[in-house]
């Protein structure tokens, strides 16, 4: 029966998003008086699709084998938080969750967005409407979740043991709200675009959607980043694999669109540019979604394409992306661009920001579908590795950290005060960083040199935004901005010293053994076998000593009958100044063990920095959504 | 602006939905082709992996003519798909081995008693060590070995019955 009302509850949402549509397109009235209906519509259709989704939660946790998306990813044994997390770690049901957070942002901007004039946000809201209606068709016709399987079978087949980790069972849908976040920001765009009004008006309603989903995207990206660096025992936090860059450029669209956005809202300039990004943001999320789903340009072990569903989501992909920047083509000549502002000024720096943000876009999405264009143009079969992203996207993302360094701190339209001394402390710890590590550490790499050098720059330049304000009258964005750029200090500062300092032995060890690695000396003592809930596995164990105090390290092969996978769980000892990572391999003769161990130093600041920055974008979030109820003093240099 | 720069964004999406389109019509090809082909089979020797019946090394492959070699495991759902295919190989004259990775003696004979034994010799290997020194990575994989104990075929994936002309062709060739 859960299965039957989820799936009743599918057709009716999707007959609900076809109603919104529809009155948004003006059927039945004109629009400014049926804005009322509209906005339940939309509420309604967001609360119902999330009864779905629930219904298949519950199907879910009960084991209800005789639902095909159950039997074939859950298994009656798995922990209670995987079944959970089950509900979306497959295709359907991820799908499912993607349409469920559309259709609920759609009911929250119904709900709250009380500024924007009716017109306009009817048009939005046609647009969220014409997007949701789109995936539930994908949904009800090509991927339904609430498939019966008859007979049932006695039990299901398990998940991939990968995706067996609690930080991973809440990755996707934080990942998922930042995508899917972003297709407010695109529907604004497409309403404004509709009703020619794409002034400041727009960008503040835009702007907490913005904030919001950027805070997530950032938040999912760290921790992928965290979980492929010790689930996957490479040692290794980025590797520029298609699934990853899915995630990144939708986060480097909504970086740039979250600051022309300020400009749009402050000074009502960057009007075309910011509409464009609005569009571009979600389109990268589309695309994003489409590639992960599809499996399209993952590895050769990755699950064949279902050629009705690639063609399908292409379809949708094609059809609101095309629609939506044929309006841009065609509205966008007659909008009239805000007040003109000098090269130095934080318009200035802004439009720099944007430029080198949206190469970066372009390197990685050059880089992630160039093998496939190649292939269909020429039939050369080539892959893109990181040798090209590291070398070309890393010197901009320099740049683009060490334009932080000054144009924060510049005034809006023009800056008439001389720039040097506000870039002054940046400049001496720069200099000191230099000079320190060309006499301590000669043979590093120069981008590791640049790293450590302007990320130790950004230290006191991102605070400098703060100094000479009164700190209990500054505005919480601008807290947020100084946070969010310190977090960005911070992980240069960390993948620098992972890329200059990492030390990296692999040995083979007996019983007894010492290894030296880094400030650690390792000693090799045995390997047990072990069993957990649903896998069993080889341990072993490592007494790792610097100066005082031993500290035991446990690295596992596990092996998963259900189904049978063998996953290495890394070891990874944390302190004050790096990690000490090791890694079980393969039984060599003799009763010895290929073993990989790393020394990494600072090498958390990575995903602090991360931690930092989403922090940073929930303050200036924060700061948003309270001061709709105060007033707006500080609009004009507001910023976030 | 221009106006023709206004559609360059429409411009990439149609390369971009192009470039997919045609990808979705035309599937990569998949095969790979293996590392251990042409090369001499490793060494390695195995205990039985069931009372009764011989284990496998790499010595005994070296008997003069073609044998496969079965990859398999009795808690491997393919490996019973495949089972009457090569039932079906071993009627047509192919002698065939196998390697039972990460097995217990009494699951490897209650699934030979259910879906049928066509090996000559099965080999335990419960670490993997053998299948991972052939350049195998999952179950069921079937190679083809010649009679000087060199790899001549790796088929990976259970035998489906559009390949068994494949096999005995490659079998026919290795002779």
């Amino acid at each position: 029966m859960i299965a039957e009302a989820g799936l009743a509850a599918l057709w009716l949402a999707a007959a609900l998003a076809a109603l919104q549509l529809a009155l948004a397109l003006g059927l039945g009235g004109d629009q400014g008086k049926s804005i009322k209906t509209v906005r339940a519509v939309a509420m309604a259709q967001g609360l119902i699709t999330l009864f779905a989704f629930a219904a298949l939660v519950e199907l879910f946790l009960r084991s209800d084998m005789s639902v095909l998306l159950v039997a074939e990813n859950s298994h009656s044994q798995k922990p209670w938080l995987y079944k959970f997390a089950g509900t979306w770690g497959n295709h359907e049901g991820s799908m499912l969750l993607w349409v469920t957070v559309l259709a609920l942002a759609g009911g929250v901007v119904a709900l709250f967005e009380r500024r924007l004039d009716a017109r306009t946000l009817g048009a939005s809201l046609g647009a969220q409407a014409a997007l949701a209606l789109g995936f539930f068709a994908f949904l009800l016709l090509a991927s339904n979740p609430f498939e019966r399987l008859d007979p049932a079978p006695l039990d299901g087949r398990g998940l991939n043991p990968l995706l067996q980790d609690p930080g991973l069972a809440f990755h996707p849908p934080t990942l998922y709200l930042g995508y899917v976040g972003l297709s407010v920001a695109f529907s604004l765009a497409v309403g404004g675009l509709i009703r020619g009004n794409v002034g400041p008006a727009i960008a503040r309603a835009m702007r907490p959607w913005v904030l919001g989903a950027w805070v997530l995207l950032t938040l999912g990206i760290t921790a992928g980043s965290y979980w492929a660096y010790y689930e996957l025992g490479w040692g290794g936090w980025w590797f520029w694999d298609p699934v990853e860059n899915a995630s990144l450029m939708p986060w480097l669209a909504a970086t740039a669109l979250l600051h022309s956005i300020n400009v749009l809202a402050a000074r009502g300039g960057l009007r075309a540019w910011t509409m464009m990004l609005a569009l571009v943001a979600f389109s990268m999320s589309m695309v994003g979604t489409f590639l992960v789903r599809s499996g399209i340009l993952t590895s050769v072990h990755s699950f064949a394409v279902d050629p009705l569903r690639g063609t399908f989501i292409l379809a949708l992909l094609a059809l609101y992306i095309g629609a939506a920047l044929a309006l841009f083509g065609l509205r966008i000549a007659h909008v009239k661009e805000g007040a003109p502002f000098e090269i130095v000024s934080r318009e200035g720096g802004l439009v720099a920001n944007n430029l080198l943000l949206s190469v970066i876009l372009g390197i990685v999405f050059v880089g992630t579908f160039y093998p496939l264009i190649a292939e269909a143009m020429s039939g050369e079969k080539l892959s893109v590795g990181p040798p090209y992203f590291d070398s070309v996207a890393s010197p901009l993302a320099l740049a683009l950290a060490a334009l932080m360094l000054i144009a924060p701190q510049l005034r809006w339209r023009r800056e008439t005060k001389p720039i040097l001394p506000g870039l002054m402390p940046g400049m001496l710890v720069a200099t000191a960083v230099l000079l320190g590590s060309i006499l301590l550490a000669p043979n590093i790499g120069l981008l590791p040199r640049l790293g450590l050098a302007i990320g130790g720059a950004l230290v006191p330049a991102s605070l400098l935004p703060l100094v000479g304000r009164s700190l209990r009258r500054t505005p919480l964005p601008v807290w947020g901005m100084a946070l969010a750029h310190l977090g960005v200090a911070v992980a240069i500062l960390g993948m620098a010293s992972d890329s200059a300092f990492t030390e990296e032995r692999l040995a083979v060890a007996g019983p007894g053994d010492r290894v030296q690695v880094g400030p650690w000396l390792v000693e090799f003592r045995d390997v047990l076998p072990l069993a957990g809930p649903n896998w069993t596995a080889l341990e072993a164990e490592l007494r790792a000593s610097r100066g005082s105090g031993v500290t035991v390290l446990r690295p596992q092969s596990r092996f998963f009958p259900q189904p049978p996978t063998t996953t290495n769980e890394a070891a990874i000892d944390t302190s004050w100044n790096g990690q000490l990572y090791a890694v079980l391999g393969e039984p060599a003769e003799g009763g010895r063990w290929q073993l990989r161990l790393w020394w990494k130093p600072f090498v958390t600041l990575i995903w602090l920095g991360g931690i930092l920055i989403a922090l940073g974008g929930a303050l200036a979030l924060a700061g948003r959504v309270f001061r709709r109820r105060a007033h707006g003093f500080y609009r004009a240099e507001s910023f976030g | 602006m221009s106006r023709l720069s206004r559609f360059v964004p429409l411009l990439v999406l149609a390369a971009f939905v192009a470039a997919v389109a045609w990808r979705i019509a035309s599937p990569p090809d998949e095969k790979i082709n293996s590392k251990m082909v042409g090369r001499p089979v490793p060494e390695f020797a195995l205990a039985p992996a069931v009372p009764g019946k011989p284990g496998l090394s790499s010595a005994d492959l070296q008997s003069g003519g073609p044998r496969m070699i079965n990859v398999f495991a009795s808690w491997c759902v393919p490996c019973i798909a495949e089972a009457p295919l090569l039932a079906e190989i071993k009627a047509r004259g192919v002698p065939i081995d196998a390697i039972a990775i990460r097995d217990r003696p009494a699951d490897v004979m209650a699934f030979l008693a259910e879906r049928g034994d066509p090996f000559g010799r099965i080999g335990a290997d419960p670490e993997s060590k053998a299948q991972l020194a052939l350049g195998s990575s999952g179950v069921p994989e079937t190679f083809i070995v010649d009679g000087n104990g060199i790899i001549r075929y790796q088929h990976m994936g259970p035998i489906e019955p559009g390949d068994v002309a494949q096999l005995l062709a490659e079998w026919e060739a290795a002779r």
